[in-house]
């Protein structure tokens, strides 16, 4: 091509690198100066406090319910959208997306609305003694909630490749349908089902809005990592706030590692 | 089963949102939704989400031509970094912004608690839909059919808007649509820089949480239901435009 489209090339180039240096790798390389600027201890001291402990703690308790959970409906329902033909295929194709629409104060209210006092279960909840709202169960609810249809968009179309040939020369051997999915069909999407893993892991451990409204934000109590550091920031104590900040942006870093080996993995 | 949690996790709650919106009947459900609050604050939502889709149309387009059609050491690296707004927690995101665009500005850019905040850090959080919409459309184009037109006089800039663009607009539409459904009910990247103040920088679900915070359910609920129908018919929209894809895609083998 000739010699506009070098200058062209270079223009583009330049807009696209101004606009990432700019709104991502600028700030991201900012939070990561001001948080070492006093050195080491301040930021590790505020983390290994019994609230950022705590908050570090519950915030994997959300990933080992929520992911678990995620996975195990994310590939049964992706089995019934792809494998299936029944009239319940376009109904749940239409909402499995809906958690991406809604946002995350709303799925905070809608919680509410259902666990709270004055909600639909809240009263026969408050009999039998449970508690779900400003507590551990509403929170992983929430995180449920927000997650869940990463696994399910990430193995349909891994489903849909892999086609059902395989499938079926298992089965006309005599293997059971148990035995097909785990030996056959899993295998196949693996990585594709990985990658919706690690997305849902993503999301879990940073979930602010909707486990924010439910949790009540009580300090030690109720406060997974991403509320930790609204509310160190807003008592103005920076160190903790920019300590469990590089805390939640090293974890999302190591997610964005996996993502792209598992991505290599699932074109090879 | 998998109907079962699907409606016990994702439909019952919106179910209750939808009731408790009517439940004091469609005149309060109005009155609502139409008070002077409520309405500054899904103007600003609606605005800041269209400007904020633009500049992704833009600038995704772009930077998802340079990663498929240039090369550069750390292409690769570059490319990975696209999903970082994916993985970085919404308040780091927030406060990332704030220390860089703050009112300690090292750069002496200080956007804290305006409207180009709210704008910006929602500009964060949606970078990569249209760039990974496009990205795509982009690698499987068909180069021979640029080649043509150029040897036949077109300039850069026809073949870009006859050719190329055409053929990325299924992609384009469906992440334009994501990047605004996002944009319009994200919270977390805005609390801390957006000073969340009613009439000036207070976006809608900042305001549905200040009326759960007040113990205003039934307002929370109205301004809740108006944002959950705009986000399913861009849903819906999206859905078209990967059809849409789809068909291209068959046509075109």
């Amino acid at each position: 091509m000739a010699g506009t489209s070098r200058k062209s090339r270079w223009s583009l180039r330049a807009l696209a690198f101004g606009y990432l240096g700019a709104l991502l790798l600028a700030p991201v390389a900012m939070i990561f100066y001001k948080t070492f600027e006093d050195g080491l201890a301040p930021p590790l001291e505020a983390v290994t406090s019994p609230e950022g402990l705590h908050a570090l703690q519950l915030t994997l308790l959300m990933v080992a319910v929520a992911v678990p959970l995620n996975t195990v409906f994310g590939v049964g329902c992706a089995l019934l959208l792809v494998r299936h033909r029944w009239w319940g295929n376009r109904f749940v194709d239409a909402i499995i997306n809906l958690p991406f629409a809604v946002s995350p104060v709303v799925v905070g209210l809608a919680l509410f609305l259902l666990y709270g006092t004055d909600g639909w279960f809240g009263p026969f909840l408050a009999e039998n003694g449970f508690k779900v709202l400003f507590s551990v169960p509403g929170m992983i609810l929430a995180s449920i909630f927000v997650s869940l249809p990463f696994v399910v968009r990430e193995t349909v179309p891994v489903l849909q490749e892999i086609g059902t040939e395989q499938e079926q020369a298992a089965s006309t051997l005599g293997a059971s349908a148990w035995q097909t999915f785990w030996r056959v069909t899993l295998p196949a999407i693996r990585w594709g089902v990985g990658y919706g893993v690690v997305l849902t892991t993503a999301r879990v451990l940073g979930e602010f809005g909707a486990v924010s409204v439910v949790s009540g934000e009580i300090s030690g109590q109720t406060e997974t990592l991403p509320l930790f550091v609204s509310q160190q920031f807003e008592q103005f104590n920076f160190a903790g706030a920019y300590g469990a900040s590089i805390l939640l942006a090293l974890l999302a870093l190591s997610t964005l590692l996996v993502m792209n080996l598992l991505k290599r993995k699932e074109g090879a | 089963m998998v109907g079962l949690y699907l409606s016990l996790m994702v439909l019952l709650p919106l179910a209750a949102v939808v009731d408790q919106s009517l439940a004091s009947g469609l005149g309060s459900f109005w009155n609502a939704v139409t008070s002077p609050q409520a309405v500054a604050a899904l103007k600003l939502t609606v605005i800041c989400s269209l400007i904020v889709a633009a500049i992704n149309a833009v600038f995704g387009t772009i930077i998802a031509w340079v990663l498929v059609r240039d090369e550069f050491p750390g292409k690769a690296a570059v490319n990975a970094l696209i999903d970082l707004p994916f993985a970085l927690p919404t308040i780091v995101a927030g406060l990332t912004l704030l220390t860089l665009y703050g009112n300690e500005s090292p750069v002496g850019i200080n956007v804290a608690f305006t409207k180009v905040a709210v704008v910006m850090a929602l500009l964060f959080v949606t970078l990569p839909f249209v760039v990974r919409a496009v990205q795509p459309l982009l690698i499987e184009l068909d180069r021979e059919m640029e080649e043509a037109a150029t040897s036949l006089g077109a300039g850069g800039f026809t073949v870009f808007r006859r050719i190329v663009f055409p053929n990325l607009l299924p992609g384009l539409t469906a992440g334009i649509a994501l990047a605004f459904a996002r944009a319009l009910g994200e919270y977390g990247s805005l609390i801390l820089i957006s000073g969340n103040d009613p009439f000036n920088t207070e976006v809608s679900s900042v305001f549905i949480r200040s009326q759960i915070e007040g113990g205003n359910m039934p307002g929370a609920a109205a301004v809740s239901v108006v944002l959950l129908v705009v986000s399913l018919l861009l849903l819906a929209c999206v859905t078209g435009a990967e059809r849409w894809g789809n068909r291209h895609e068959r046509g075109s083998a």
